[in-house]
């Protein structure tokens, strides 16, 4: 593995959930970033953020890494989640919530109930 | 060809779609006049059917590979079978452009 891979592959398995983005949590510098940063900090979600554009090896890394052409990627417990579409989906459906309980990620139910009713 | 042209094309060889949009929304980016950078797809196709959306999306990523490496700075693919654009005939839009990670 290339020295980017294994950064990458040791961030995502040291850490519950990993969000790899363009800018970070307080500051994202991408509108599908933004969003999937949003839904996290909004549940009360605690994860580590991967500022992509920081590092153009990580950058080009993360997309070989789990063959995933697009950033943002969220990774829960090592494995890939998905990117913004993904994650507003499952937001909605709740299978977010779901894949949160069933790897013992701690996050807020009311705040994903409010962003539900919002987007009803 | 426009870029949304190839992208309807590949699509099409590709899948057997029920419905399709290629919307190009780089003119709401950081980008020139006329680009064709940022794209949303909303696709209908049977080939979804009992496929997670992670599957769903890596053979849309698949068929467009070329041209996402290529031409495409931002995808949105919103992607349903005939029974879920039955019950939902909308597509979530997408977010606002931030202006960062602008590099072509």
């Amino acid at each position: 593995m290339s020295d980017a891979k294994t950064q990458i592959d040791e961030t995502v398995k040291a850490n519950d959930v990993v969000l790899f983005m363009k800018g970070n949590k307080t500051m994202p510098q991408c509108g599908f970033s933004s969003r999937v940063a949003g839904v996290l900090n909004y549940m009360g979600v605690e994860y580590n953020d991967v500022n992509v554009l920081a590092d153009d090896a990580i950058r080009q890394g993360i997309k070989d890494y789990s063959d995933w052409p697009t950033i943002p990627q969220l990774y829960v417990k090592g494995e890939f989640v998905g990117g913004c579409d993904i994650i507003t989906e499952m937001t909605l459906s709740g299978e977010l919530d779901q894949l949160f309980e069933a790897n013992g990620v701690a996050y807020d139910k009311d705040a994903a109930e409010k962003i539900r009713e919002a987007n009803g | 060809m426009t870029i949304r042209q190839d992208i309807i094309d590949k699509l099409g060889l590709g899948l057997s779609i029920e419905h399709l949009e290629v919307i190009n929304e780089s003119h709401k980016h950081n980008v020139p006049e006329g680009a064709e950078s940022h794209f949303k797809v909303v696709i209908v196709s049977s080939a979804f059917e009992g496929k997670k959306l992670v599957a769903r999306h890596r053979l849309l990523n698949g068929i467009l590979a070329k041209t996402l490496s290529t031409h495409i700075h931002a995808l949105a693919l919103h992607t349903m079978t005939k029974e879920e654009w039955s019950i939902s005939q909308e597509a979530p839009a997408s977010p606002p452009c931030l202006g960062g990670g602008a590099r072509r």
